[in-house]
């Protein structure tokens, strides 16, 4: 009988920007019982007898875009009735919004720092990782500079993209700088992955260190070159339940499904490690 | 205290509350937020803040980058509103649409556009690159392009507007007298304006000083070379709000303090904003 009310649907889904087919009534079942049950059941790669219904917000970093787009999708047809609206960006920006009390459900980090901050502010349960990530050089296909290795970026005149210090894509990148004791200065810091793999693709940037798997979710617009992996950063994503979830059986259940194998499949084919 | 709308005029009696009770929440609405960050600014450590923020150089920047981008407003600005004002021609109409786009277009989408149009790989972009070397992106010169695309639109409306109302009476003398169109403008038309002109910079300058949208997608980010205040404040905001509001108040002392400082002399009901109102 616990229906999240109309306004808490049309803040959730005003919140992530994202034009949700606010289909009628729902109801997300008795949420109190039977959370393992069902998320057992959603491990299993949902059972169609689930009585999941009902609508979720998920923050997710900017470099899961691809793969939870996929996952929402295989999560929705899994459990019919069920609607997950993502909201992507800079972790930093996404744990602002968890511990500023924004109605959202499910907060997936590209590092355990944020996730701390939300953790600390009482604002997530236990975090549990579900993938991790690396770093390499994207350049634009005809790479413009000739860069053909790490140390490449320091040259003058070559124009380099960072994220800015406080998302995880730019932490990591600056100690992968660090790490091979290069000084780069960087043309832009840009607020969060997408945002710095764009100025790639748009060939405005000479060269940008970003996630391996953003270099092969941008596919043949960009060229990737390694990072030797004695110097390379590698960033945890861990995935929590908000304690200000309205639908905290449903939220538990998409959680679960990122950790189970089949959205596994989805992130190691695109490119994430096994945590 | 601050509650009670405009009633001013002389030998009136009080407003009437249908207006007066909207007008005092829309002034309640408009204060609030800034009254807020007042308050809950972080007033002990605001110097150490506003150093480690640098806020300075952040400022400094935005200083300068309004200022040259309304300097270059002024230049073009100022005859395009002329030639929209006076051109007979038919086809004036749907150029005012289109050069006072900017005015409503996100500033995200212009600097999208901006990107395109100059960017390294952009339409025009690409021979200014090839023939000269100069790219405009993540250069200070990009930060003056972008806030110059959007802010010129106030200045080329005000001016405008002020050219339309004007009496038209002096330049026909003028003209009858013998004055070349050109000597006509220099000397009787721009000094009939001229208060139109400095309300409209003042706009101009004021839009330019808080552009965010165009810039941090044209121009990038990079602290001492295309991060203006707006754009520090966005970044403080997402690991260190306390700075975040200590350098808005930064910009809310400018702003202040410039209106305050141009509103008796140029920004008198009457003269400037009259013409501001065509906004």
């Amino acid at each position: 009988m616990r229906s999240p009310t109309p306004t808490v649907a049309v803040l959730a889904s005003t919140a992530a920007l994202v034009l949700a087919g606010c289909g009628g009534s729902s109801s997300t079942g008795s949420s109190s019982s039977g959370t393992s049950s069902l998320a057992a059941a959603a491990r299993s790669s949902a059972s169609p007898t689930s009585t999941l219904t009902g609508q979720i917000t998920v923050l997710a970093a900017s470099s899961l875009t691809d793969a939870f787009t996929k996952i929402g999708k295989q999560f929705e047809s899994a459990n019919p009735g069920t609607k997950v609206t993502f909201n992507f960006g800079s972790s930093a920006a996404l744990a602002n919004l968890a511990t500023q009390g924004a109605p959202v459900d499910v907060f997936a980090s590209a590092s355990p720092k944020n996730m701390a901050t939300v953790v600390a502010a009482k604002a997530a349960k236990t975090p549990t990782t579900f993938a991790k990530n690396s770093m390499e050089i994207a350049v634009p296909a005809d790479n413009p500079a000739h860069i053909t290795q790490l140390s490449d970026l320091a040259k003058p005149g070559v124009k380099v993209a960072l994220c800015v210090a406080q998302a995880p894509c730019g932490v990591a990148a600056d100690t992968v700088l660090k790490n091979a004791k290069l000084t780069v200065k960087p043309a832009t810091r840009e607020a969060d992955v997408t945002a710095t793999m764009a100025k790639v693709t748009l060939g405005e940037v000479d060269a940008a260190i970003v996630y391996i798997t953003d270099v092969k979710a941008a596919g043949s617009k960009v060229k990737g070159i390694e990072i030797p992996a004695a110097v390379n950063a590698t960033t945890s994503y861990p995935i929590a339940v908000l304690t200000g979830t309205h639908t905290p059986a449903l939220s538990q259940a998409f959680a679960d499904f990122v950790l189970s194998g089949k959205a596994g499949q989805v992130l190691t084919g695109d490119g994430f490690a096994k945590p | 205290m601050i509650g009670k709308g405009p009633r001013r005029r002389t030998g009136e009696r009080a407003t009437p509350w249908p207006l007066a009770v909207p007008a005092a929440l829309a002034v309640a609405f408009l204060l609030l937020p800034l009254l807020a960050m007042v308050v809950r600014a972080p007033w002990r450590d605001l110097p150490r803040i506003l150093v480690e923020a640098q806020a300075l150089s952040a400022l400094r920047l935005s200083l300068v980058c309004a200022t040259a981008a309304t300097a270059i407003c002024l230049v073009v600005g100022v005859p395009l509103a002329w030639v929209l004002a006076r051109s007979p021609s038919r086809w004036v109409t749907p150029l005012r649409g289109l050069v006072t786009l900017p005015l409503v277009l996100p500033p995200v989408v212009g600097g999208v556009a901006l990107l395109i149009a100059f960017g390294r790989r952009g339409i025009a972009g690409q021979y200014l690159y090839a023939a000269f070397g100069i790219q405009l992106p993540f250069t200070t010169a990009g930060v003056v392009v972008a806030e110059t695309f959007v802010a010129m639109p106030f200045l080329v409306v005000t001016v405008e507007g002020a050219l339309r109302s004007a009496d038209t009476g002096l330049e026909e003398a003028a003209a009858i007298l013998g004055a070349r169109r050109f000597t006509t403008f220099r000397r009787v038309t721009l000094p009939l304006v001229a208060p139109s002109v400095a309300a409209g910079s003042v706009l101009c300058w004021a839009r330019a000083l808080g552009e965010f949208g165009a810039t941090i997608t044209f121009a990038g980010n990079l602290p001492g070379v295309t991060q203006t205040l707006p754009l520090a404040v966005y970044g403080a905001f997402e690991n260190d709000p306390p700075a975040a509001v200590a350098l808005s108040l930064v910009l809310l002392a400018v702003c202040v303090g410039v209106l305050a400082l141009l509103r008796d002399r140029w920004l008198r009901p009457g003269w400037g904003s009259q013409t501001g109102t065509a906004l």
